[in-house]
């Protein structure tokens, strides 16, 4: 398994953030997709973000990637303000977007290449694609991937890169149960390992319980953060375990009392 | 297919008292050899299964081929029905390409060199333009007027100017042909650049990639498809633009030898010069299908190959 000496993990905070796109059909006007939003992540911390389709979740994580910037608020990494995308703020899309021009190899190589650190950091490439169970698809092209392959190269293409902070936006989507329980106790492993901070973004109610310290909640039209809910269970967390269901039980309830995030509970 | 051959020989032994033996002789050797050809490759099928596997797919081809041959000798030498200096038989043809051989040779060349020259320039140039103009906001602003402006105007048209000004004909005729070629692969290699898809970029620059990067290694291959479409594009013009520099000024190369044939009257001349270009631009055609097959293998089952 991939083990390396520890990376420094990054704390992570939102201010009043709000983030408006134009309408295209209506010239001069625009649709808040956020509408300040606020939140903070300590160093080494795993949190998720639930929400309903639409809500901004995907453009949060851009801002914070550093590939958007937002119309007002502020964005601190380690109270720095981001200005721009960089390799230690690794981020995993929801399309896996992988490179149709490289192997498979070589996309989850391209980190390191961007860097120019690919001689150095090769022999890590192995351990990535064990990782995440594409040893034998080296020299395929994404084409020729499944979904779920496509996903998995993806994610072990920004973890190469060893970032201080992950932004994963459902990386996990288009995995099979098992493939998905397996890879979420692989990142959990990294995550103990390197510590790295973690916002992982899912639709899967339970995902969130199984993995996160924290999480929030957020709601639409514009997106907000609705709730927090700490997640005070020990680890390694047992899925059928009775605390595991109770919490499982009040936040879907609370979800559902909300009447906002419906589609949550899927 | 030895049927075909059959009947090819079948009707040049029928029709070729109407011809100088001469000529004749070497276009019935050929029409032996290749009788003979296939009636080994006929028989060897059997035995040999590979030879049959590749075989197999040409057959119709080659069968096609010969018949057609086989109706231009009894069209032209046969029957009469085409006014004869204008329209010499196969065997004819055959015949000057032989005798002429040497010079036929060396207009190839020629051809050859001019249309290689040509074609690098401008393809060089129309990939550094176009990474360019696809990539930088002033350079598409300055670039794109210009290329709109000076693009669509056939190379050809510059022929009057170019001979007045250039010292050599030859110098211009590359010129020519590199502008010809500069034209498209600048537009689509553009074009490619501009439509790389930003996720692509966006994933990269998480990466930390650098602009270098951006460019070299994500624009470009992403835009690899369209470039190979102004690739192919540019050489059929550059084709274009040889063939009539070459008759117009330059005093060399195939299509110097076509004009100066008919000057000549010389029929049959003209028409193995027709042929030879036919497979001159054909191989050149084919060999960018391989470069584009090997440097594009990873759209292999994306796309209809
Ligand atoms: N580039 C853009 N241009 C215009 N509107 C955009 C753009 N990106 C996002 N939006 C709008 O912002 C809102 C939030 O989109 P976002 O992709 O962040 O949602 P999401 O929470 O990630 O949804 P999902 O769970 O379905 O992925 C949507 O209403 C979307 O239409
Ligand atoms: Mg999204």
């Amino acid at each position: 398994m991939v083990t390396s000496n520890l990376v420094a993990a990054s704390a992570l905070r939102v201010e009043e953030v709000c983030k408006s796109f134009p309408v295209l059909d209506v010239p001069g006007t625009s649709r808040p997709a956020l509408g300040g939003i606020s939140f903070s992540i300590a160093a080494s911390e795993l949190v998720s973000l639930v929400g309903p389709s639409g809500c901004g979740k995907s453009t949060l994580l851009r801002l914070i990637a550093g590939l958007d910037f937002p119309d007002s608020g502020e964005l601190l990494v380690d109270e720095e303000k981001i200005l721009g995308p960089s390799a230690a703020r690794g981020l995993v899309f929801q399309d896996p977007n992988l490179f149709p021009w490289l192997t498979v190899r070589r996309n989850i190589e391209a980190g390191l290449v961007a860097r120019g650190v690919l001689q150095e950091k090769r022999h890590e490439v192995d351990d990535f694609m064990r990782l995440v169970g594409l040893e034998t698809f080296g020299r395929s092209y994404p084409h020729h991937l499944s979904g779920g392959m496509s996903q998995r190269v993806a994610l072990a293409r920004a973890l190469i890169n060893h970032p201080k902070v992950l932004l994963l936006d459902e990386p996990l989507g288009a995995l099979d149960a098992f493939t998905r329980m397996r890879m979420q106790d692989e990142v959990l492993h990294l995550w103990e390992n390197r510590r790295t901070t973690m916002l992982l973004v899912t639709h899967d109610i339970d995902e969130a319980i199984y993995m996160s310290d924290r999480i929030l909640v957020m709601t639409s039209a514009p997106g907000r953060i609705d709730r927090e809910i700490d997640i005070d269970l020990g680890r390694p967390r047992d899925r059928t375990s009775e605390s595991f269901l109770r919490l499982r039980s009040e936040i879907l309830e609370h979800l559902h009392f909300a009447g906002k995030a419906a589609d949550v509970s899927a | 297919m030895p049927v075909a051959g059959a009947i090819a020989f079948a009707a040049h032994l029928a029709v070729y008292k109407n011809e100088t033996p001469m000529e004749a002789r070497t276009y019935t050797n050929f029409l032996a050899t290749f009788l003979m050809i296939s009636i080994l490759i006929a028989v060897g099928q059997y035995r040999w299964r590979r030879l049959r596997a590749a075989v197999w797919r040409m057959r119709p081809l080659f069968t096609a081929a010969v018949l057609l041959l086989c109706a231009w000798e009894l069209i032209t030498a046969g029957w009469h029905w085409l006014p004869l200096p204008y329209f010499p038989s196969p065997a004819a043809v055959l015949q000057s390409m032989i005798s002429d051989r040497t010079l036929l040779f060396d207009s190839t060349w020629h051809s050859l060199v001019l249309l290689l020259a040509g074609y690098f320039l401008g393809a060089l140039a129309g990939f550094v333009s176009g990474v360019c103009i696809g990539w930088s906001d002033p350079a598409r602003y300055w670039g794109m007027p210009l290329l709109k402006v000076i693009g669509p105007v056939p190379a050809t048209a510059w022929i009057p100017l170019a001979m007045v000004i250039s010292p050599s004909a030859t110098l211009s005729a590359t010129a020519l042909i590199a502008l010809a070629v500069w034209f498209p692969v600048t537009m689509l290699t553009a074009s490619g650049i501009s439509n790389t898809r930003a996720s692509y970029l966006d994933v990269a620059r998480t990466l930390g990639a650098n602009q270098r990067y951006l460019i070299f290694r994500v624009a470009i291959p992403a835009a690899l498809p369209s470039i190979f479409v102004g690739l192919f594009m540019g050489l059929g013009a550059s084709f274009l633009t040889l063939v009539v520099a070459e008759s117009v000024g330059v005093k060399s190369g195939l299509g110097w030898y076509v004009s100066w044939a008919q000057g000549w009257a010389e029929y049959g001349k003209v028409f193995a010069a027709l042929i030879i270009m036919a497979a001159f631009f054909s191989t050149i055609m084919t060999l960018l299908f391989k470069l584009r097959d090997r440097v594009l293998v990873w759209q292999k089952g994306m796309i209809k190959w």
